[in-house]
């Protein structure tokens, strides 16, 4: 899905999997929860491993949450995870007045982020959850594209202490990252150098991103393609240098566009270099239907961030 | 509307999970664990109790039915069609883009949806309001809510179950579709909900305790509710996840993946 040209990795929530079982094997104070949703998030994997520190608390998120507060508290490193829209939208004053506030050991996966997860419909798709973690002050908010940044970032956010939301996926993602290396917690990452505009993107929307390029390149259009994995603590750094280099920048995210990716981007540049900008993403709710299909209905694609940056380039001249 | 008698009614639901395991393969996703296990008691409710006009859904004196567990919409698809709501021809729209019949029920999406349900744990507080606001009014309607009994792991679900209590709301009826299982595995190995009718009856309501595949059963608990006053009464309807074909009857695995082409002819072999 997403990109044509580039290779079909895993979904997200494998490397999760992956990860966690990384984690459990060298860390014994890592204890991983979850709200009936093993199965489909994968910490049902660490379940399988080491049962002793995994626990299936029912269909209970908040109580799930404060749980981890507990837990974090007392010496443990807490992962925690359900749908993300499940995990932020039924724990979110859990998640700020046990953990945010207090800053302790939590990390939260929610995985099924997005509409990608297609055919279940807009209940159980997050398009608010990046708004709703950066609403909960000093936690770090990741969105990795593929299995093989998400692994990495995952095993990276479990190295620091504090409060953390990491967004993954239920679809195969595209593979951008032939290995971890490289690969930093708060370094967006640019995948593709370029001086006529800015493609800056998350997680499902970086294939699309780097296809709009190639299409510009053809028509001499110089297009950089910048992965910004890492929302908060956003690298306003490497963003500032893109927008100075290029003048033009197109963000775009599987996510509100009111209150996500866009949203820190276009504050960032506003302090630092203003550029015109346009916004991919999505503007309200979504419905069920094949993921594919969703992406077209919803202005996810390819076409839609060409279009974007056509915009973008018209407002530059 | 004509209502079926229990006999009319045990027919009626085979129609229904013929459509359930139809829509469901059509669709390539979803949830037959918890339609099929809820199978009578929504049938009984669209074809017997429910005071609801399919040409006109909206209207204010209508009874309510609020899906709580909105992952079993399928069972509702399947009795509004048959109810005459919307063509039969549509269930093979379920889960499809652009379709009326999203996964998880929508409201406004559909008409004679109530609520938009799929995050567990909210609709029996709907259907408080609805309820309140019918006694608030001194309306005659009746509310009916459907749970899961996994979803009501969540707290709001017990926040809602003292409120109807403590207002008297003796319009409300809630029926917990008691399979025993939820989505990792048995409800009492994820997190026991048991002993249930002691839970109800503690939390202020008229409780009633059946088999939830038992017609007659179900007909006579539902005119029990309707009779009773001063309390909300909530039906614990034992039930068998998948009930109805073989291969899924209490099979957590088929709590949410959708039978292929064999399967599909195997179950619908099943259930005549
Ligand atoms: C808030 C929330 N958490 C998790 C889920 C994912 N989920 C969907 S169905 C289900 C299990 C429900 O079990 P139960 O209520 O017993 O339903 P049934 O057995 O009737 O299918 C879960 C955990 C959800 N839909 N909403
Ligand atoms: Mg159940």
């Amino acid at each position: 899905m997403g990109s044509s040209t580039l290779k079909l990795g895993r979904a997200t929530r494998d490397a999760y999997g992956d990860a966690l079982l990384e984690l459990g094997a060298s860390r014994p104070e890592v204890v991983v929860l979850d709200a009936d949703l093993a199965k489909s998030t994968r910490t049902g994997k660490f379940q399988q491993a080491h049962p002793e520190r995994f626990v299936d608390v029912g269909i209970c998120e908040a109580n799930m949450v404060g749980v981890a507060a507990g837990l974090a508290a007392a010496g443990k490193t807490v992962f925690c995870s359900s749908f993300g829209s499940f995990l932020l939208c039924k724990a979110f004053d859990q998640m700020r007045m046990a953990v945010a506030y207090p800053g302790e050991n939590v990390k939260f996966v929610g995985s099924h982020g997005g509409i990608t997860l297609g055919e279940d419909g807009a209940s159980q798709m997050s398009v608010e959850d990046f708004a709703l973690a950066l609403g909960l002050p000093g936690c770090v908010v990741v969105h990795p594209a593929d299995e093989v940044s998400a692994k990495e970032l995952i095993l990276q956010v479990a190295a620091q202490p504090g409060p953390a939301y990491v967004r993954v996926g239920r679809e195969k993602a595209p593979l951008l990252y032939a290995d971890a290396s490289g690969v930093k917690l708060g370094q967006a990452r640019v995948l593709r150098e370029g001086t006529d505009v800015g493609l800056v993107a998350c997680g499902m929307l970086l294939g699309p991103s780097l296809e709009a390029a190639e299409l510009l390149a053809a028509e001499g259009v110089q297009a950089a393609v910048v992965d910004v994995h890492t929302l908060r603590p956003l690298d306003t750094a490497t963003i500032a240098r893109v927008a100075e280099a290029t003048g033009a920048l197109v963000v775009s995210e599987e996510h509100l566009t009111t209150a996500g990716l866009g949203a820190v981007v276009a504050q960032a540049t506003a302090s630092t270099c203003p550029v015109p900008m346009e916004f991919v993403g999505l503007s309200g709710y979504a419905e069920s239907g094949a993921p594919d299909q969703l992406l077209a209905k919803y202005h996810l694609t390819t076409a839609d961030v060409l279009a974007a940056a056509r915009k973008v380039l018209a407002r530059k001249r | 509307m004509k209502k079926l008698s229990p006999s009319e009614c045990a027919a009626q639901c085979k129609v229904i999970r013929r459509h359930i395991i139809e829509m469901l393969c059509a669709a390539g996703s979803g949830h037959p664990g918890g339609s099929l296990s809820a199978t009578e008691l929504v049938t009984a409710i669209y074809f017997h109790f429910l005071n609801q006009d399919p040409a006109q859904p909206e209207a204010p004196d209508r009874d309510r039915f609020i899906l709580s567990k909105g992952h079993g919409v399928p069972v509702q698809y399947a009795c509004m069609a048959e109810r005459g709501y919307f063509p039969v021809s549509e269930l093979a729209t379920l889960r499809k883009i652009d379709s009326r019949l999203q996964g998880h029920p929508v409201k406004g999406a559909l008409p004679g949806i109530e609520a938009s349900t799929g995050a567990l744990g909210q609709g029996l507080s709907i259907a408080c309001g609805h309820a309140l606001a019918g006694q608030l009014d001194g309306a005659a309607f009746r509310v009916y809510c459907l749970l899961g009994d996994g979803e009501i792991n969540e707290g709001q679900v017990w926040e809602a179950a003292l409120f109807a209590a403590h207002r008297r709301l003796d319009n409300l009826i809630a029926i917990v579709d008691a399979n025993a299982l939820q989505l990792d595995g048995r409800c009492t190995e994820i997190l026991n909900i048991e002993p249930l009718a002691a839970k109800w009856t503690a939390f202020g309501w008229h409780v009633i305790e059946l088999d939830g595949h038992d017609l007659p059963a179900i007909y006579a608990a539902l005119e029990e509710a309707l009779a009773h006053r001063g309390q909300p009464t909530c039906l614990v309807a034992r039930t068998v996840k998948g009930k109805g074909v073989s291969f899924m009857e209490n099979q957590v695995e088929w709590h949410g993946v959708a039978p292929t082409a064999e399967q599909a002819r195997q179950a619908l072999a099943e259930i005549g």
